[in-house]
């Protein structure tokens, strides 16, 4: 997927979005590439490829909490409850390992390309 | 001996004698941990304040009725022990929820956090419940004959049950200057045993704190973490975890995954509740669960 420089913009914007008191004030997600689910205590897809500047949703489907938190520390989503969302733009090229602080057995990885150039 | 002697070898060896004066006027002398009083503590564990989900609406409420069946009890406890998750999601708020709760206890309150507790960070933990004499968060004493020493085994955030070379090096130090029939009680939050490791449930470097335990005659370990009453005995030593004040959990391996476990609206707190512990004169101490209803 060739992807705009454009979206660098959005470069270090972190937003987290609680989960929807009711369905007339769902979460306001920003468009992303890529899903991850976090179920039955596992992160789905547990390997995602995409290029600098994209944005990620993570998505909490159990009941137990969970987070989202680089090995490095580069970022942590804290504790997101049943239905949390989160949303992190990954804005260096680089191979990003997480896990959950609360089931450490729980780890995934987000593969970071470097962005493409716009078509001339 | 006379007594004039007697009284110079009790000086000599220090406090490890108790006096007493019979019926018939004459003085015996007895090891102190044998001749301590009687005494109780409680603990609780998981109330994991700020959860809301149906498998139990009503976190505070129970953690308020388990608080309350504390304060009733007809032999008022020494104190009430945490061990651990009380809160969620380890939010400011929800520290505080539980403090306004817990800060009804008549009896003096100890807690060591879960690792709900220090999502992200300690820091709030500490701002709640930090103790001055324990600036890690671990810390040992002794009260009625007995040692006690208050693990934390959730600060390494990529081990679920994890103690560190530092805490180890604390523990063996700690408990190789007790004597080896002073009763020795343990609190974690996490089990010290490898209960059930597929769900997380053990201490990955727990071992050198069993192995610095087996030498004594009796050692109780009380822990939380996994919602449930089992108990576990490995030679002198007890394990005994506790029912949560929150929701209950499957049993290990009884179901795909842990976490909330729905149970009949009628049935939540029998499954919930706190936990006497009976300290007897030489004896180990006598666990006694207690459901919320």
């Amino acid at each position: 997927m060739k992807k705009l420089l454009t979206g660098a913009v959005l470069a270090g914007l972190m937003l987290v979005v609680a989960p929807a008191s009711n369905a007339a004030d769902p979460p306001k997600l920003l468009p992303a590439v890529v899903t991850v689910h976090m179920r039955d205590f596992k992160y789905d897809p547990t390997s995602a490829k995409i290029h600098a500047g994209d944005r990620v949703t993570f998505v909490n489907d159990d009941a137990e909490p969970h987070t989202v938190t680089a090995s490095d520390k580069s970022f942590d989503s804290e504790g997101l409850d049943t239905g949390g969302t989160w949303q992190h733009v990954f804005t260096k090229p680089g191979t990003y390992t997480y896990f959950c602080e609360l089931h450490p057995y729980m780890k995934a990885v987000v593969i970071v390309e470097p962005a493409v150039a716009p078509a001339a | 001996m006379k007594r004039s002697k007697f009284l110079e070898h009790v000086a000599w060896t220090g406090s490890g004698i108790i006096w007493s004066l019979s019926a018939t006027g004459l003085l015996t002398a007895q090891p102190a941990e044998a001749a301590a009083a009687p005494f109780s503590f409680v603990q609780i564990s998981d109330s994991h304040i700020g959860f809301a989900r149906p498998e139990n609406p009503d976190v505070a409420g129970t953690l308020r009725k388990a608080v309350d069946a504390i304060n009733a009890l007809p032999q008022a406890p020494a104190f009430v022990v945490h061990t651990g998750d009380v809160t969620h999601l380890s939010k400011p708020e929800q520290f505080d929820a539980a403090k306004q709760i817990l800060g009804t206890l008549k009896a003096p309150l100890v807690v060591l956090p879960g690792e709900h507790d220090v999502i992200g960070s300690p820091k709030a933990f500490f701002d709640a419940f930090g103790r001055g004499d324990a600036p890690d968060g671990w810390f040992a004493f002794d009260q009625g004959g007995m040692h006690f020493v208050s693990l934390v085994n959730v600060f390494n955030f990529e081990v679920d049950g994890k103690l560190g070379a530092t805490q180890l090096d604390f523990v063996e130090k700690d408990l190789a200057a007790q004597k080896k029939s002073t009763p020795i009680v343990v609190f974690g939050h996490v089990p010290l045993y490898a209960l059930y490791p597929a769900w997380g449930w053990t201490t990955e470097d727990g071992a050198r704190v069993l192995a610095a335990l087996r030498r004594f005659d009796a050692v109780t370990v009380l822990n939380g973490h996994i919602h449930q009453i089992i108990q576990h005995t490995e030679g002198n030593i007890r394990f005994a975890t506790a029912a949560a004040t929150a929701y209950p959990q499957p049993a290990p391996g009884a179901a795909d995954k842990p976490g909330p476990l729905k149970v009949p609206a009628d049935q939540l707190l029998g499954v919930l509740g706190y936990r006497t512990v009976e300290v007897r004169t030489g004896a180990r101490p006598e666990v006694t669960d207690h459901p919320l209803g």
